[in-house]
């Protein structure tokens, strides 16, 4: 913060502390109401009265604990098998993009762009119907391939911008040296394509981790529900009372993967890497 | 190990221009050939096609009498350094040289390799660098690092392409000694790309001078300097360069700018016929008459002379003087420019004089001019008329004599 004047610094924190209570303020207030016991629910405090586990309990071990169990491990498998794939695949696409020159090039870009642009929820129906035919509906598959067309665009444009960033030279000095182009693609350019690819990771699991629409449209059993699914299944203890309490709770507890994935990744993500490979 | 063949190469673009065209070379064993020109002339290219990073349009290209136009640069067994280094920066200088020899094709025992790193490391004074990452090095170190990796492969031939041109001027000097050093040592055949005269002068057995693809002249460094074939590599060897005045041969005499010069008859002879040709006089060859030894006078001839200005340098001073242009030869010395890559050639003569002398700007002042070394060359071709075939070829013999016993000694020194 050099070079501002204390107006500027002031400005600036009140900006800050702005956006801050804007994006945390609903989580703060969801993991409050996760600790409310059920009677305390309506109250509209915003702290809750006594602190209780009720509802971690409910989902981990009471009532809600076979929604929610299946459907974390639903959740955390196929998520990661989608990112892991669409990395692999985007970062395989994106290496071609972003150094062969090939007829199709255009169109698989413009493709792709396309394919991130469509609403999911207007091929939804379509692909229920096909999934039942084909037996994919309810399966872990059945859901990775949709999320795929979800992540695999964004990958690849994420991809290709941090690819072409590296210099040609590398590859080119690695070719000289006696390197096949997969031992210098493997060798050179993914330790230094690392942070676009971890990056690329942390996106791509959070488009996954999120979605909805497929993942309530195209399930049925626990089989293959995922929890943004399964919240909408719970039920409170009675049938006048909401399940407002557990959903928090499951809420927060799916929030700490994505939290342990940032944290992980952010040290990865370190600019500069290149810094010294040529002159520049 | 290993002689390089070049038979009429051409690299043609997509849209037709020929980056280079009709290129034809031999580079013998052990040599040290330069590719020099100024920028746009192609011999990047060249390298990068000799290397395998650039496809061959035409021609062939021969490593050890073995064709190599579709072989993969991993193939080609050769080492190149690249003009930003192209350092790996996620590897340490010490993974970094030892890259090659970790790859499938060449792959070596880990024993092996540290030997090879640590020997190369040695040479090259990296030896506290070996486990810094290349972004914590400065340029001249970087620049070691990269001839580290070229050096342990053990290669057929080097390539070099432009290594130094990143480097600050006193840096620049030390690595070319360097580099020259390490060449001798290891009498490997070696392809050097640079745009400055002064490293193909001072590095190369024989130095190729290009423009806009096409070689005009390939010859000992001194060949190149005494005896330029045309008027492009006259105007491109030499520092400050060779002076182009325009020239009419009259009863015995050659009229030019600055006044009237007696020539001896070699000289003459090509004047002789031609309506204008252009005159190329190195500076040095100027002087100023009172330090002029009694016996030389009867080869020149002196003039009288009024510089607009001098510069003194220590050793020597420059003096500039300037002459009504001539509209027959501006179209010629413009073309020359731009080929050299010069916004313009001035009319003005620049001459080199004794430190000792006292000519100055705005004072007319007596110089002499050594007429024997005078080259003529015609306007319309640009062809050196005065050309001494077979001089050249002897200082090129020479040159090729004090390379090979260069390297006995260097053998020598090694056992």
């Amino acid at each position: 913060m050099k070079g501002m004047t204390t107006r500027q610094k002031v400005g600036w924190s009140v900006i800050t502390i702005v956006v801050l209570v804007y994006t945390l303020g609903p989580l703060v207030s969801i993991l409050m109401t996760s600790f409310k016991a059920s009677g305390d629910l309506t109250t509209g405090r915003f702290l809750p009265t006594r602190f209780v586990l009720d509802n971690y309990e409910q989902i981990f071990a009471g009532s809600a604990r076979d929604l929610f169990l299946p459907a974390l491990r639903n959740s955390i498998g196929i998520t990661l098998i989608a990112t892991v794939v669409a990395v692999v695949l985007a970062t395989l696409c994106a290496y071609a993009i972003a150094r062969l020159d090939f007829p199709g090039k255009r169109l698989v870009l413009v493709s792709a762009l396309g394919v991130s642009m469509f609403p999911v929820i207007s091929i939804v129906t379509p692909l229920f119907n096909l999934w039942r035919t084909i037996g994919l509906y309810d399966t872990w598959p059945g859901l990775i391939i949709p999320y795929l067309s979800l992540t695999l665009p964004i990958s690849i444009y994420t991809l290709a911008a941090y690819f072409q960033q590296i210099p040609w030279d590398l590859e080119r000095a690695a070719q000289v040296d006696g390197a096949t182009s997969f031992e210098a693609f493997r060798k050179v350019i993914v330790p230094l394509a690392l942070p676009g690819v971890f990056t690329t990771a942390i996106i791509a699991f959070f488009i996954a981790w999120n979605d909805f629409v497929y993942g309530i449209s195209l399930t049925s059993t626990s089989a293959a529900r995922p929890v943004p699914a399964a919240l909408a299944f719970f039920t409170g203890a009675s049938q006048f009372e909401e399940p407002t309490g557990a959903i928090s709770a499951a809420a927060i507890i799916v929030t700490i993967p994505i939290v342990i994935i940032v944290v992980l990744f952010q040290r990865q993500i370190v600019s500069g890497l290149t810094q010294g490979a040529v002159k520049g | 190990m290993a002689t390089i063949e070049i038979q009429n190469l051409v690299k043609r673009y997509d849209d037709g221009f020929p980056a280079v065209n009709d290129v034809s070379l031999d580079i013998a064993d052990g040599e040290f050939v330069i590719l020099v020109g100024p920028s746009g002339c192609g011999k990047s290219t060249l390298l990068r096609m000799i290397v395998g990073l650039e496809d061959i349009t035409e021609g062939e290209l021969r490593i050890d009498g073995k064709r190599v136009n579709e072989s993969a640069p991993r193939d080609r067994d050769l080492a190149m350094v690249f003009q930003n280094y192209a350092l790996y920066p996620h590897l340490s200088v010490y993974d970094n040289i030892a890259f090659p020899m970790r790859l499938s094709k060449n792959k070596l025992p880990e024993d092996e390799i540290d030997r090879r790193v640590r020997r190369a490391s040695s040479m090259l004074g990296l030896d506290e660098h070996l486990e810094r990452k290349p972004g914590n090095l400065s340029g001249g170190q970087r620049q070691r690092v990269a001839m580290g990796r070229a050096i342990v492969r053990e290669a057929d031939a080097f390539l070099f392409d432009e290594p130094l041109s990143n480097l600050d001027a006193k840096l620049r000097g030390q690595m070319r000694t360097q580099i020259a050093q390490l060449q001798r040592r290891l009498g490997i055949t070696s392809v050097y790309v640079t745009h400055d005269q002064t490293e193909a002068m001072t590095l190369g057995d024989r130095v190729a001078v290009l423009k806009k693809g096409r070689l005009q002249q390939v010859a000992s460094p001194r060949e190149l300097y005494e005896q330029p074939a045309n008027l492009f590599v006259a105007g491109f060897i030499g520092s400050p360069s060779m002076n182009f005045l325009p020239a009419r041969e009259e009863n015995g005499h050659l009229r030019t700018p600055i006044g009237d010069l007696t020539a001896p008859e070699h000289v003459l002879e090509a004047a002789r016929g031609r309506d204008l040709v252009l005159l190329g006089v190195r500076p040095e060859h100027f002087e100023d008459l009172e330090f002029v030894d009694e016996a030389l006078l009867p080869h020149g001839t002196e003039l009288a002379v009024t510089p607009t200005h001098t510069e003194w340098l220590g050793n020597e001073q420059y003096g500039y003087i300037d002459y009504e242009k001539d509209p027959e030869v501006g179209e010629v010395l413009d073309e020359l420019a731009r080929d050299l890559d010069q916004d313009e050639i001035p009319p003005q003569v620049v001459v080199t004089l004794s430190s000792a002398s006292r000519i100055r700007g705005g004072i007319e002042s007596r110089i002499w001019v050594d007429t024997r070394k005078v080259h003529v060359f015609d306007v319309a071709t640009g062809e050196n008329l005065t050309r001494d075939e077979e001089k050249g070829a002897e200082l090129t013999r020479r040159a090729a004599e004090d390379r090979q016993r260069e390297i006995e000694t260097a053998a020598a020194l090694e056992d």
